[in-house]
């Protein structure tokens, strides 16, 4: 596999706010059907990174490539717009809030993008809609309003809506962060199911657990840097870093509470 | 002089004739405020600097000024400049826009108040700003403030009376008409009051099924 | 824009702008006593005053201004009430506008009733010391920026006394509309004079509502 050119590359990324170094100098390749974990205190800028891939907040500093296509290329802001409406379509993400739109069914929540950007007609959107749905176990409740669901449901509907784009690449932003814990089982089966599929998938998390079991690699980040990377049998059991170990011990002392 | 109330069935159509064009003119205006209001919306929000400055002026002025003022300017100012419109339409344009610009600020309030993750959702499956605006954004801005936009519609109807000035035969010229042949005001004007309260709670109704369709879709 | 004719023709506005000016604060002092009233009347213990206050909102508020204003008016005669146009005006518009007033002053008594008149009335306090030392105080304050909005579209309604021939500013621009065929010019001069009337207003009302805060 690491033969491969790498599928996302992140290139010397860095993203300032003001004088404050959220990422300094990040750089991480991902494979074709890797699934990377992100894991690190908050504010250590692991969502920053996860949200620069597809240029939701751009970096200040650095490149990000899908393929063999920049992600966030410096043209014109119109060609701008037209290109990174073309990236995002593959690249698939999943928000802690969930995001859903409130005013549109269920069905209608999958089906808006892949009918406006891929000119697809109402029968193929169905089909599509009811595919995914199915997927993530959620067929059943095909024509409810968001607001009718529980937190768990909503955020498998809003995988299914990111899977019906066809995305090359998954990133979940803290997926189940917002999730009361006995609703956290439920997405984490979904998302394992899409590892068992082979989906490039980037995952920042706290759930250190799901983490070990589902991830080939693991990044610890604090402080706007990558502290420490390898395999989740490295990274949990028998970390290196000094950092590691203490956001480890605390986060699992913290777990217990 | 006294009240006699037995010459209103005499001129009864002629009224009620003006009591229709009261409820066309008003639903027409209606339409225009509420599609309106939304392209103003978005305009003071997101159109460029030099579009959207002079814009907020004229809503300035607009919030300003009364109605009456805008729809005498409407209808002189057109036809100074050579557009020579209908009583009827220069009334629909002037009460149209008129309310345009207070659904707009509603409207603006309420996509400012829409969470920012939902036009993040829109861009990340790839939706351009303006298709997410459209499909997301707005909507959901506009169904937030659909029962003071139908508070704006209800003015709307009782504004719609001062069209007569313009010329525009809706209800309370119908009545004038009416009183010219008879000289009996009062008993008109009230005929004319009792149907302007029989269209506003006929509205009133058509506004609160409005409200729990859109209240379902939550 | 033809200045010169502006320049020639604004007194006669300034002129008119007054009795606008004159016809605000009296349709807001008869407005507010209305507003107040109906308030009364619809927070009453007895039935027949709640009717009445109940059916006074509904249908003012339910019949557009203008027609009452021709009741008023063209009908009063009839029914032995003589009133020349700016009596009219006022009357008319005050007895409007305080339909308005009567909702926005009951909305803020009620927003306050609630816990602060059970805690006044546990301390032995009747229902009118409570009103009138505990809630009123505090309605007062919560009360003064909707009516400025009351108030706001009083000032915008007085034009349509021009209907019934009051010469204030929109019978005077109507007027010069018509004589000089300059709608947009004399649309100016009458809409920045309303927004100074308008803009002055707000800015009291805000400093009212700011003191009212501190104290």
């Amino acid at each position: 596999m690491t033969d491969q050119k790498p599928f996302v590359d992140i290139r010397h990324a860095k993203k300032s706010y003001g004088t404050l170094e959220v990422l300094k100098d990040i750089s991480l390749q991902v494979h074709r059907g890797e699934i990377v974990a992100i894991i690190g205190p908050s504010g250590s800028g692991k969502s920053t990174l996860l949200r620069a891939i597809n240029d939701l907040d751009p970096l200040s500093g650095g490149e990000i490539w899908l393929e063999d296509t920049q992600v966030n290329m410096d043209l014109p802001h119109r060609q701008y717009e037209k290109h990174i409406n073309e990236v995002r379509q593959n690249i698939g993400m999943v928000f802690q809030h969930f995001n859903l739109f409130p005013h549109l069914t269920v069905r209608e929540n999958i089906t808006l993008a892949p009918k406006l950007l891929k000119g697809i007609n109402d029968a193929e959107a169905n089909k599509l809609a009811e595919e995914q749905l199915a997927k993530v176990g959620m067929l059943e409740r095909i024509d409810y309003y968001p607001s009718q669901l529980s937190g768990g449901q909503k955020q498998r509907v809003a995988i299914a809506r990111a899977l019906a784009m066809k995305p090359k690449v998954m990133l979940f932003d803290e997926a189940t962060s917002a999730l009361d814990p006995e609703l956290v089982e439920e997405v984490n089966q979904v998302m394992k199911a899409l590892a068992e599929e082979h989906m490039t998938m980037i995952i920042v998390t706290h759930e250190m657990g799901f983490a070990e079991s589902v991830c080939d690699r693991v990044l610890f980040m604090d402080q706007g840097v990558v502290v420490e990377e390898g395999p989740p049998s490295v990274i949990f059991r028998n970390p290196q870093n000094e950092r590691t170990r203490n956001f480890l011990r605390k986060h699992l002392a913290d777990a217990n509470k | 002089m006294g009240l006699d109330f037995s010459v209103i069935p005499k001129y009864l159509d002629v009224v009620m004739m003006g009591a229709v064009w009261t409820v066309a003119i008003t639903v027409a205006a209606a339409l225009l405020s509420f599609f309106g209001g939304i392209v103003f919306a978005v305009i003071a929000l997101y159109a460029p600097k030099f579009v959207r400055l002079p814009f907020r002026a004229f809503e300035w002025l607009f919030m300003g000024t009364p109605l009456l003022l805008q729809l005498f300017l409407i209808y002189f100012g057109l036809v100074q400049i050579g557009i020579d419109l209908p009583a009827f339409v220069a009334g629909v344009i002037g009460l149209g826009l008129h309310f345009a610009v207070y659904n707009s600020e509603l409207i603006q309030t309420a996509i400012l108040a829409v969470d920012k993750g939902q036009m993040e959702a829109a861009r990340t499956l790839g939706l351009s700003r303006g298709q997410a605006l459209k499909k997301v954004v707005v909507p959901q801005a506009v169904r937030d403030v659909i029962p003071p936009i139908g508070n704006n519609m209800i003015a709307l109807l009782k504004d719609s009376a001062l069209v007569s000035v313009i010329g525009v035969s809706e209800l309370t010229l119908s009545a004038q008409l009416a009183i010219g042949r008879t000289y009996r005001p009062f008993e008109f004007y009230v005929l004319a009051a009792v149907f302007y309260y029989i269209i506003n709670l006929g509205m009133e109704a058509v506004l609160r099924r409005i409200e729990r369709k859109v209240q379902a879709a939550r | 824009m033809d200045v010169e004719l502006m320049l020639k023709v604004y007194p006669f506005f300034l002129k008119a702008a007054w009795v606008t000016i004159q016809l605000s604060v009296l349709t807001t002092i008869l407005g507010l006593i209305c507003g107040s009233l109906g308030a009364a009347a619809r927070l009453s213990r007895l039935r027949i005053l709640r009717i009445v206050g109940a059916a006074y909102v509904s249908f003012i508020r339910g019949t557009p201004a203008l027609i009452q204003l021709f009741i008023l008016y063209f009908g009063g005669p009839q029914v032995g009430i003589q009133l020349d146009a700016f009596e009219a005006g006022v009357i008319g518009l005050g007895v409007n506008i305080g339909a308005y007033m009567t909702e926005t002053i009951r909305g803020a008594i009620i927003a306050i009733d609630k816990g602060q008149a059970e805690a006044a009335r546990t301390l032995g306090m009747s229902r009118y010391q409570s009103m009138r030392y505990v809630i009123l105080p505090q309605a007062a304050r919560l009360m003064i920026r909707p009516l400025g909005v009351n108030i706001n579209a009083l000032i915008k309604g007085t034009a349509l006394v021009a209907a019934i021939s009051v010469i204030e500013l929109t019978y005077t621009a109507q007027r010069y509309i018509g004589s000089t065929y300059k709608p947009f010019e004399m649309f100016f001069i009458s809409g920045v004079l309303y927004m100074i009337i308008i803009y002055v207003t707000g800015r009291g009302i805000a400093w009212l509502d700011r003191r009212a805060r501190i104290v």
